[in-house]
């Protein structure tokens, strides 16, 4: 037990090298895989991000602990490689087109990946069509978009016409975030969600998945 | 006749306080010894890499309202053709820190140095903004040479995908002002390739042309207003 807190307490530090050292000792002694995920590196980030949303540490803090998750989780990979990693669900994700502004999205792809979802990140500058043809091919059951200029946030209602125009809106659910938009925006282009931060973002993903 | 622009590394240094700014961390606070060190690679990174470089064009007012003007997707009602209007000079200009710091920055993510990364592309945030500040005083300086302007008149920089200006204007843009020359191009999706460079056109004048409010009916969409920052900034009220 004392093994996955000292595991959730290095993610927390950013430790890299002591996160592998200490995957490797649970596994040694015997403990699941999956615990070690959910209550160590999960459970780490978890605690980062509160943190975060409470403003007690910053982005770099969040992203050392995110390097130090990848590095515990490339420890444990092997060993779901029949089941692959549990995941809560599968998030299409990306800055939508003529938009690069992505710091917000990948810190958004971050927290998922540390709730424990499995993130496909589509870059910066996606068109829409892009969004909707991989979140099928992909079995995604959400489309998560960013934007952080005025005269782009218009291509995420193209995203969210193209699934409606496709019967599957209801399916794959659509949440919005970045500087210009906002709840009332998100509702008049017929988003599922607004998220006004990375944290909020997992949350309501965390609801739309439960609910679908 | 355009005018090619050389910067020194040293000019697009970003201070402390801007790089954390846009880390999200306020002034106020102390840093971590890990980010203290992160701070210290990333700062010692642009200067290995970076290669800031501008370019800028005077144009008459007939030019600017075509480039302005691209491929009409600009909102109805917008501040700048009206700013542009009263301007005593315009140019076109854009800047960019070059290809080897956007590799950098790319090297970083995909290897999964993700706070370096993060850390290293804010600093080449505000270098970019830093080295389009330079361009400005040129241009300021330039019109101030040849006796086109005189005291209190200040330049202010405006770019597409801003306060209405559509981003397809970096189209005609880019046509009048041919950036390929500092080795800056256009995707189809109108964004510039190295990502860390600045577009625009720059208006001088006095210090009034510049002021407007936020009362857009594209305002209601944008929250950040930092058009409003900038004017503040200008009249000297922060």
């Amino acid at each position: 037990m004392d093994l996955l807190q000292d595991i959730s307490l290095a993610l927390q530090e950013g430790n890299c090298e002591k996160i592998e050292v200490l995957v490797r000792q649970a596994l040694s002694a015997q403990v699941f895989p999956k615990d070690v995920l959910d209550r160590g590196l999960i459970a780490g980030m978890n605690v980062i991000g509160e943190k975060y949303k409470n403003h007690e540490i910053f982005l770099p803090e969040v992203l050392l602990a995110a390097k130090a998750m990848y590095k515990g989780m490339d420890v444990l990979k092997p060993l779901f490689l029949k089941s692959g990693i549990p995941t809560l669900g599968r998030v299409v994700i990306g800055t939508v087109q003529g938009d690069i502004h992505d710091i917000g999205k990948n810190l958004v792809a971050i927290m998922l990946r540390g709730a424990g979802f499995d993130v496909l990140d589509l870059g910066k500058d996606v068109p829409a069509e892009k969004f909707v043809e991989v979140a099928v091919k992909e079995e995604a059951r959400v489309i998560g978009m960013s934007a952080l200029l005025t005269t782009t946030m218009s291509a995420m209602k193209e995203v969210v016409e193209r699934l409606k125009k496709r019967g599957l809106d209801g399916k794959i659910k659509t949440i919005i975030g970045g500087a210009p938009v906002s709840a009332d925006y998100a509702r008049h282009i017929g988003a599922d969600a607004y998220g006004y931060d990375s944290v909020n973002a997992v949350e309501w993903i965390r609801k739309l998945t439960a609910q679908s | 006749m355009s005018e090619l622009i050389e910067i020194s590394t040293r000019d697009v240094m970003p201070a402390e306080k801007s790089v954390m700014l846009l880390q999200g961390i306020p002034s106020s606070r102390r840093t971590s010894e890990n980010v203290k060190q992160l701070f210290l690679l990333a700062r010692s990174m642009l200067g290995k890499f970076v290669q800031p470089v501008g370019i800028m064009k005077d144009i008459p007012q007939k030019t600017f309202h075509d480039v302005y003007k691209g491929q009409s997707f600009n909102a109805e009602n917008t501040p700048v053709p009206e700013i542009a209007r009263h301007a005593d000079g315009l140019a076109l200009f854009a800047v960019t820190l070059g290809r080897g710091v956007h590799d950098k920055i790319n090297e970083l993510f995909e290897s999964k140095e993700l706070a370096l990364a993060s850390m290293l592309d804010s600093f080449a945030s505000a270098g970019v903004e830093k080295a389009a500040d330079i361009v400005e005083t040129r241009f300021l300086e330039s019109l101030t040479a040849r006796g086109i302007v005189g005291k209190g008149t200040v330049v202010m920089r405006y770019s597409p995908g801003y306060c209405g200006w559509h981003v397809s204007g970096q189209g005609k843009l880019f046509e009048y002002l041919k950036p390929s020359r500092i080795g800056i191009t256009l995707r189809d999706s109108f964004l510039m390739e190295p990502l860390k460079s600045v577009s625009g056109v720059l208006i001088a004048g006095k210090k009034e042309i510049h002021v407007f409010e936020d009362n857009y009916p594209f305002c209601s969409e944008c929250e950040t207003h930092s058009c409003q920052e900038r004017i503040q900034a200008l009249l000297g009220n922060t």
